[in-house]
């Protein structure tokens, strides 16, 4: 039962043919059969989640009202804080970190009823493209196993793709959960800046950061997406506009449809596997009567480069509160406060994490924040108005998600440039607020999953939901499972 | 654009992150690269924009000035590395 889609699980347990705890455990078994292999959870809560689906299933029975997403387990990455839960941000220096209170998504995925099943593995702090980063562990690609499952959130991704959850939440900064979607095979989508809080989720750029579902199929995605997003007082970035019912409405194409397709997305490093694979996507939309029309984005090139000055500027200024004072990681050895402070950050942060926050103190330093920091704030102003002139004339934008499918475990890890290019389709989203999905659109002759990306204007997750389901209902990509110990059957309820 | 050890150590110190001589080396190569390729901006005609530090059209957010519920002392000390009754506890900061 397990590798059906999370809507169709939601109308089991509604009708009462599944229970909640038959549910969650099969997910359980799920996980303890696959994760040696996988690697994708850094802590799961078996008791809590048995007991929450307990509870869940005793308050149906009396007749009570339940949440939208009611007995359905949820994996999140390490990334959002969990009361009372271990909440690492895949960091030594956060590795006994338990949160005194949720983050706003979480508490929204409580007042829905899901049952929290455990935290997923990340890059540490979200800084990084294969989930190679995290301080505690390599996740790994559930269709190759000897490949990166992308990142940051590639665990929520290896754990969706795995069949070891149906519904996952991720964080995208840069590329962070559509690049693993499409690595996993499976659907991403980050959403507007703004349209979901950011409370409670750990900060890397707070400019940039953004949180949202991963799930198999579009629909799932739409309804998590639901749950989560719309206004919150805690974060002054949240915007107080109503959230549309995107479950409900997600069956209807968009007609008519003019899909705008940016040369600059199809440039030299694009793997000749996933072109054809897009192309045949872009195929599909013709056949349902879509209209595709050639845009240029004249400043994506220079998305790459801008990011990497914004984001570890960010970066620099919000990881400054890891200080061995107010929680984390505190050096055992130490001369005076300053040695305090910089040997607890040099033994407690990666390599990658020390090299962003150097990247981003020497750019917003002295003497240099107007030739790098100003300057990159500049140019991004104009990546913003390239795609405000090119959604004048088009409903959304469609191109690779990632310009290559996974690569090996350790091919990337020692070129810092290699690894930040791989995002170059992705980042200039998250420069402009966009929202963007990655929706599962072939596979490699080797059997790796491609990813199709959809951007839309600010605001209209409605839209790009509705035009990514009529691709979903037109092919059967994201039906395809990766060969996995199996999963036990069901017990019925 | 090559940084030099000297320059990757002040950085470093601003950053407050200690690193040993062989990190400071690599990091010095690696931040080279990477500015290299960063350089690439300067090409781009800037003249007249202006940044753009978020995508929101909104700027200052307030709230009413009301009381509300928050941590107790407790709740936020919990995760404190050291701490002295109510207080964090840090080293001496002056000798």
């Amino acid at each position: 039962m397990i590798e059906r889609s999370a809507c169709e699980l939601l109308a089991d347990l509604a009708n009462g043919n599944i229970s909640s705890a038959a549910l969650t455990d099969a997910y359980l078994e799920a996980i303890r059969l696959r994760e040696s292999r996988v690697r994708a959870f850094l802590h799961v809560d078996e008791q809590g989640a048995r007991e929450q689906a307990q509870a869940i299933d005793a308050r149906r029975q009396r007749g009570e009202a339940v949440g939208a997403l009611a007995g359905m387990p949820v994996a999140v990455k390490d990334v959002l804080c969990t009361a009372g839960q271990p909440t690492t941000c895949g960091s030594k220096i956060l590795q006994s970190f338990v949160p005194p209170y949720d983050a706003h998504v979480i508490t929204r995925l409580k007042e829905a009823d899901a049952v929290l099943i455990g935290k997923t593995n990340m890059d540490e702090f979200a800084m990084g493209s294969s989930t190679e980063n995290s301080a505690f562990q390599v996740t790994r690609n559930p269709w190759d196993l000897e490949r990166i499952p992308g990142g940051s959130s590639g665990g929520s991704a290896a754990a969706v793709a795995a069949g070891e959850i149906p519904l996952a939440l991720g964080s995208d900064t840069g590329g962070s959960i559509r690049q693993p979607a499409s690595l996993c095979g499976i659907v991403g989508l980050k959403p507007t800046y703004g349209r979901v809080s950011r409370y409670g989720l750990i900060a890397f750029a707070s400019s940039l950061d953004q949180v949202g579902p991963l799930a198999h199929e579009v629909r799932d995605a739409a309804l998590l997406l639901e749950v989560i997003a719309g206004h919150d007082p805690r974060d002054s970035t949240s915007v107080a506009q109503p959230v549309p019912p995107y479950s409900k409405t997600i069956d209807q194409p968009v007609r008519p449809l003019t899909i705008g397709v940016a040369r600059e997305y199809f440039s030299a490093g694009l793997d000749a596997e996933v072109e054809q694979s897009v192309r045949a996507a872009l195929k599909v939309y013709e056949s349902l009567g879509a209209t595709i029309k050639e845009i240029s984005l004249p400043n994506s090139p220079y998305a790459v480069a801008v990011y990497y000055l914004v984001a570890t500027a960010e970066a620099s200024s919000n990881l400054a509160r890891y200080d061995g004072v107010h929680y984390g990681y505190r050096a055992r050895e130490y001369a005076n406060l300053i040695d305090m402070y910089s040997r607890s950050r040099g033994e407690g942060f990666g390599s990658e994490v020390k090299r962003r926050i150097m990247l981003g103190t020497y750019a917003l330093s002295s003497g240099y924040k107007d030739a790098y920091y100003v300057k990159a704030l500049k140019v991004r102003r104009l990546i913003k108005e390239d795609f405000d002139r090119a959604f004048a004339s088009c409903d959304v934008m469609m191109g690779p998600t990632s310009p290559v499918p996974a690569f090996k475990i350790g091919e990337r890890i020692d070129d810092p440039l290699a690894m930040y290019l791989v995002d170059i389709y992705t980042i200039s989203c998250n420069l402009a607020g966009l929202p963007g999905i990655s929706i599962p659109c072939g596979f490699t002759q080797a059997g790796l999953p491609i990813g199709l990306q959809i951007l839309a204007p600010p605001f209209q997750e409605e839209k790009l939901l509705r035009v990514a389901r009529m691709h979903e209902r037109a092919t059967d990509w994201h039906q395809r499972r990766p060969a996995l110990p199996e999963a036990p059957a069901a017990a019925s309820a | 654009m090559s940084l030099t050890a000297d320059d990757v150590r002040w950085v470093a110190h601003l950053a407050r992150l200690e690193m040993s001589a062989p990190e400071l080396e690599t990091m010095a190569r690696q931040l080279s690269s990477i500015l290299d390729y960063v350089n690439q901006l300067q090409q781009v005609n800037t003249e007249g924009v202006e940044p753009l530090a978020h995508p929101l059209p909104i700027h200052n957010v307030f709230r009413d000035d009301v009381p509300a519920p928050c941590l107790t002392v407790d709740a936020a000390l919990t995760n404190a590395p050291d701490r002295r009754g109510d207080f964090y506890a840090v080293p001496a900061v002056l000798d």
